[in-house]
């Protein structure tokens, strides 16, 4: 396994997450007696880091094991195997996956998750009050008036009028939704927010409304993002790196203008080129890739990526590539990251 | 130029929902041309009408709906192609009856956004094509099962021979929106209306099905009304677009043109509050807010007097734009717009220049 820790920083920049071999496969059972018949493996042996401060985007189709990977974090998901340290402010760095009951619920004050379905994610039983206060009761930061206070201050944060308290979720839009799902995440003043697709289901003009609202926040609170979504031009947006996933393994991590401007991995040039772009102009080059992204019960030999990429050669069927760093801070998992040129997005004038 | 001959055209559409809870205007006076050959792209945000404007056009308007005024006009192409065309009133054919169903699905049909609803569970992909392909087409069944496995092989499903018996939850989404599109093009239509066929797909088998339905037209010759709210898939997909908001069709021009030069502040809007891969992004430069509009869509028992875009819009003129409803002007040939700002330069002679 690579060395992921940064290596020109500063001692005081010591990474707020580090992710190692995180797996997690999920049992197939079968039969009478349910026995295990296979392993579906959704993540697979995945390496990253988080600066404080940073957001990282985490990118990949359907099924890729991109929120399942957000979920590990929060342990909301329980991981096979891998290490994920965390730099907590009151129980300094601890590997998440060894915590227990009691420790998980302290450090979950710290890493929150904002979900994708802002109507599936509040109970529609539940106040304003009910759905932001919640946490903090659960974790006993506030009381009674002390806690109505801190509400309305989040609800004020997040762009929601604090008079809205007593009102019930089905009164909102979508975009208000996402706000009050935003507040709750936030009330117990996070450190980690995992965000999986938060703006997936909303509309184009809404969607800029949250983007901005999350990066106000960022500022204003000093937090740290993994944004896990498929939408790439939003990830671009928002991200200071991106991590692009392919059938449970990240096959490409680098800062945002290296990954989208050259692209070392097959995989992410047929990304970038699937982009549509909203421009009427016709594009250079388009690669289409083949068939469908593997099964990850049954996932082909050596790089899984072998059946769609037009680069494959010989070992890449039978050998598994390292995930190489290949400029500073440039990782990729291609027997052929050094050597191949590949295209990134066509480049548009600026605005 | 029978390139240019109107296929559909929609004039001054109002399909309303009567509820408990009041009216909702779902489409309120839209008017749209679909020409032969053409893709019509049609753009806005949920609740802007755009679904029920293609729905209007098949008559599948479900009650409590109902179309209170205006009228689709299908220039039904005459058998033969010698350029003679049939002029039908679908907004006067009985839903049910038989006229319509022998439009729908036959000579204009439909690929919806979630291939899974759109498909029976229960019947094979096979026994749904041959449905269609046997109500509409005068065939016995050996020969429209050929068809089926001819059209499965046209939308480059792989073994078609042996897919046909599949059912639909044996096929991943890019496969079953093969499947929709292969049943719908079954009796090559003359339009195609696809309401956001993508948009449940992911990126790269986004761009294997966009791919396909532009060659399928090219082969088949067929108008394609895409319905989306992704600029990107218009950008690529159209060649004319129209944008809607709130029941209306605020804007309509070529691609081109929506793209470099939009008028109307919505579409403005609505193309700078996109995060685009542009320059900025590749140099690595701190990354700038996105424009947003300001507010939300209003609820759709609201009516707004004036311009329904008004609270929203951020060139708003007070005392016209909230009192008098603003007409479709025409700029220029081939270029509407739906808004005050415009009304005085075309007054006053030539098209703003922007």
């Amino acid at each position: 396994m690579p060395d992921l820790m940064p290596q020109s920083s500063p001692a005081s920049s010591e990474p707020l997450l580090v992710v190692e071999g995180l797996t997690k496969y999920f049992p197939i059972r079968r039969g009478f007696f349910k026995r295990v018949v296979g392993q579906v493996k959704a993540v697979d042996h995945v390496d990253f880091y988080v600066q404080e401060g940073e957001t990282l985007g985490l990118v990949g189709e359907s099924g890729c094991g991109k929120t399942t990977t957000g979920r590990c974090i929060l342990r909301a998901i329980e991981p096979t195997d891998g290490r994920i340290l965390f730099r907590d402010p009151k129980l300094g760095r601890v590997d998440i996956c060894k915590l227990d009951k009691e420790q998980i619920r302290l450090v979950r004050r710290n890493i929150r998750m904002i979900f994708q379905d802002p109507y599936a994610s509040l109970n529609p039983r539940m106040t304003l009050l009910d759905i932001v206060g919640a946490p903090l009761r659960a974790m006993g930061l506030a009381h009674g008036k002390e806690l109505e206070d801190r509400v309305a201050q989040m609800l004020q944060l997040v762009g929601l009028r604090p008079e809205y308290m007593r009102r019930y979720p089905h009164a909102f839009s979508g975009g208000q939704r996402q706000r009050i799902g935003l507040a709750r995440a936030l009330a117990p003043y996070p450190k980690f927010v995992v965000c999986d697709e938060p703006v997936s289901a909303l509309d184009v003009s809404v969607q800029a409304q949250i983007l901005n609202l999350l990066e106000d926040l960022q500022e204003q609170m000093g937090l740290t993002y993994l944004f896990v979504a498929h939408d790439l031009s939003v990830v671009a947006h928002i991200s200071d790196r991106v991590a692009v996933m392919y059938v449970g393994k990240i096959v490409e991590l680098a800062s945002t203008a290296e990954l989208f401007s050259s692209p070392k991995h097959p995989y992410t040039e047929a990304l970038l080129s699937a982009i549509p772009l909203p421009d009427p102009r016709p594009r250079e080059k388009r690669v289409l890739l083949t068939g469908e992204v593997a099964n990850p019960a049954n996932p082909p030999s050596g790089c899984y990526f072998h059946p769609r990429c037009s680069y494959a050669e010989e070992i890449c069927k039978t050998h598994e590539p390292e995930f190489d760093e290949v400029t500073p801070g440039h990782y990729v998992k291609c027997h052929f990251g050094r050597e191949l040129s590949l295209t990134g997005v066509v480049r548009m004038p600026d605005r | 130029m029978p390139e240019n001959q109107v296929l559909v055209e929609i004039k001054d559409l109002h399909t309303y929902f009567f509820l408990a809870e009041g009216v909702v205007r779902a489409v309120d006076g839209v008017d749209l041309v679909i020409k032969r050959r053409q893709t019509l792209g049609v753009v806005g945000e949920s609740g802007c009408g755009k679904s029920i404007t293609s729905l209007s056009l098949l008559r599948l308007i479900p009650p409590p709906g109902r179309i209170t005024q205006g009228e689709i006009l299908y220039y039904k192409p005459s058998a033969g192609d010698n350029g003679s065309v049939d002029v039908i009133n679908i907004t006067a054919l009985n839903p049910n009856g038989r006229e319509i169903r022998d439009i729908r699905g036959n000579q204009i049909s439909m690929v919806f956004q979630e291939p899974m609803t759109a498909m029976s569970p229960v019947r094979t992909v096979g026994q749904q094509i041959i449905e269609a392909i046997m109500l509409h087409q005068k065939v016995n069944k050996a020969e429209a099962r050929k068809r089926a496995i001819e059209m499965l092989a046209r939308v480059k499903m792989p073994k078609p021979e042996r897919t046909i018996d599949d059912y639909p939850f044996q096929l991943s989404g890019g496969m079953r929106q093969r499947a929709v599109i292969a049943m719908a093009l079954s009796c090559h239509p003359h339009l195609l209306i696809a309401d956001e066929p993508t948009t449940a797909l992911d990126v790269t088998t986004e761009a294997q099905i966009l791919d396909l339905m532009r060659s399928l037209q090219n082969e088949l010759g067929m108008a394609i009304m895409y319905i989306t709210h992704n600029l990107g898939v218009v950008a690529e997909m159209a060649e004319e677009v129209a944008v809607m908001y709130l029941g209306k069709v605020v804007e309509q021009t070529d691609v081109k043109t929506i793209f470099l030069e939009p008028l109307h502040p919505y579409t403005q809007g609505l193309l700078s509050s996109i995060p685009r891969l542009d320059e900025s992004i590749m140099r690595g430069e701190k990354r700038r807010r996105l424009q947003m509009i300001k507010g939300m869509v209003p609820d759709p028992y609201t009516r707004l007097k004036g311009c329904p875009f008004h609270p929203r819009c951020p060139k708003v003129i007070g005392d016209v734009c909230d009192q008098v409803e603003p007409a479709s002007i025409w700029v220029r040939p081939g270029h509407m717009v739906r808004c005050h700002l415009y009304a005085e330069a075309v007054k006053s002679g030539p098209a703003p220049s922007h």
